[in-house]
């Protein structure tokens, strides 16, 4: 076992808390959008897809990385738009015409 | 990594925790979520600069692709299908963790670390299964496969058989031999072990499968974090995979099953509770032009929506009803269980697109005490959620669920196709209450003759 590995593992394990924190506070009411948000945030593996695609190392390794950028991209626009479209939404009541 | 990437990498990471806090609040949700955008951007941006990246074109491609097929899902989904469409992009996502962690192997020159090589095993393996599992969660909930629990014979020592073989032949790849075919076979198994585990579970129980298949892509990102030690796939994932553990034990708890029990349970094979229905007892019916008069005296209503009322495509005219309600002068609000949709807080998004605002609907235990002071609660295409013998009957399988307080309410009035139970198949004694009110018919069309009768 290296440092960085250990290094690693403390990130994991603190960030796991801090996800345990922040999302027991989103209401039932947001449990969708906080499903497909959270989903596009996990594309965030395009950051290493992109390396893969474009270090160009060796055929195969190139495929296995444009795959992999269609499919994070996918993931994080969809995620991230879809999120949006459902949280524009979600409205307060207009004052005065209801809820007296 | 540069220190200019790291940085900008524990920016972006900063941002999503951010953009989940804002989460916590309609009024704040959307710049949460353009915030957590922002970082993904900004991420992004920073890996285009890499030194090791020498050529665009199949990054362009990529990312063109996926942009268009993204935007084109996004914008065009209906919502009723939201919990297919997140289960796919949850799949997309478990996939290019593993296509990434696999890319890695192959681009690696020399043998890397033990720990690399493990991790690379779990992100291959988990992002796999997330990919097919996610893959058989859409075509269940897209009705391409039949919803109901397909089995084999000892299915569930298969799926045990199949995971350890998997660690097993990862074993093998980390501590004895790193080549490609024993990833291969790594690949081939949890591709089995992906579909094999979801194709046993029923339609009913997918709001669990969704949460636990969105947890499984956040630890499959983490994991790739690890292969390539990059701190923001670590804390990102790791946030991803707390956030998807808690929504499936949320929905757990609400339909009073253990996730074991859902995972290998496959309950619900087809309706077991036809012998509960056998008696039949009278029940007080309502035309719509009485009930639309009860309503017209009510001044507090609490409206319950289940999954019905989306399949009947009913929100719209619900909430046209609810607000000729509010203009005469009652009180409405509606009341939410947490397993109301087909996934989390999906009537929700669905009653948000029937314009209903948000300060209307209330979850279960912001209102479960209020139903005792409420003239009516009008049930909507619910039913299990609304039994009463699940706070004392041990012997039904309800037994122990939370339920909306319905039954406390002066009266109660159910909108319902037929006295058919629900999927427990159990049989809800609430509709033989003298108190309850039934209204026959489709929720739509009962709904729309109510607003008609109301507007005379």
């Amino acid at each position: 076992m290296t440092a960085s590995i250990i290094v690693s593992i403390y990130i994991f394990v603190l960030a796991i808390f801090v996800g345990f924190e922040v999302i027991t506070k989103v209401p039932p009411l947001l449990h969708t959008p906080l499903m497909s948000g959270s989903n596009a945030i996990s594309g965030i593996t395009i950051v290493g897809a992109l390396i893969s695609a474009g270090a160009g190392h060796s055929g195969l390794s190139t495929i296995l990385g444009t795959l992999a950028v269609i499919c994070a991209t996918i993931n994080v626009v969809g995620g991230f738009l879809v999120t949006d479209r459902m949280l524009e939404m979600f409205k307060p009541a207009k004052k005065g015409t209801d809820q007296k | 990594m540069s220190t200019v990437t790291n940085l900008v990498y524990l920016l972006a990471a900063v941002l999503f925790i951010f953009g989940l806090k804002d989460l916590s609040s309609p009024r704040t949700a959307r710049r949460g979520n353009a915030l957590a955008m922002l970082g993904m951007l900004l991420a992004i941006v920073m890996t285009l600069f890499d030194k090791q990246i020498i050529d665009f074109t199949h990054i362009i491609i990529g990312l063109i692709i996926g942009g268009a097929i993204g935007v084109y899902a996004a914008k065009t989904v209906q919502m009723t299908a939201m919990p297919q469409m997140v289960a796919l992009f949850n799949g997309f996502g478990g996939a290019a963790s593993a296509l990434v962690a696999y890319a890695e192997f192959v681009r690696l020159s020399g043998r890397p670390g033990l720990d690399v090589l493990i991790t690379m095993v779990l992100s291959v393996l988990i992002g796999t299964v997330t990919f097919f599992g996610s893959l058989v969660a859409f075509a269940k909930l897209q009705g391409i496969i039949r919803g109901a629990p397909i089995v084999l014979p000892l299915h569930h020592l298969l799926n045990g058989l199949l995971l350890l073989g998997a660690l097993v032949v990862g074993g093998l790849f980390a501590f004895d031999a790193p080549q490609s075919s024993l990833l291969l076979i790594v690949v081939v198994i949890s591709t089995i072990l992906g579909i094999l585990s979801v194709i046993p579970i029923g339609g009913a129980d997918m709001p669990v499968v969704i949460s636990l298949l969105n947890s499984y892509s956040g630890m499959a990102a983490a994991a790739t974090g690890f292969v390539l030690s990059n701190s923001v796939l670590i804390v990102s994932g790791a946030l991803v995979g707390a956030s998807g553990l808690i929504l499936t034990e949320i929905m757990c708890k609400a339909m009073n099953r253990s996730l074991a029990n859902v995972l290998f349970g496959a309950v619900g094979t087809d309706g077991g509770g036809a012998a509960a229905t056998a008696e039949r007892r009278p029940v007080t019916e309502y035309t719509p032009e009485d009930a639309a008069m009860v309503l017209e005296s009510a001044q507090s209503i609490i409206i319950v929506p289940g999954y019905g009322l989306a399949v009947a495509q009913a929100q719209h005219v619900l909430h046209e009803l609810a607000t000729i309600l509010m203009e005469r002068g009652a009180t409405v609000r509606y009341a939410i269980h947490p397993v109301a949709g087909r996934m989390p807080g999906h009537m929700n998004v669905l009653l948000a697109e029937a314009n209903v605002p948000y300060d209307m609907i209330y979850d279960m235990d912001q209102i479960n005490e209020d139903f005792q002071n409420t003239d009516v609660a009008l049930v909507v295409g619910a039913n299990d959620v609304i039994n009463p013998a699940a706070r004392y009957k041990k012997d039904s399988p309800l037994y122990g669920m939370p339920i909306l307080n319905v039954d406390k309410a002066r009266s109660v009035m159910i909108i319902k196709r037929s006295l058919s139970p629900g999927f427990a198949g159990v049989d809800n004694e609430l509709f033989y209450d003298p108190k309850t009110m039934m209204v026959f018919g489709d929720a739509k069309k009962v709904l729309t003759e109510l607003v008609h009768e109301l507007k005379r």
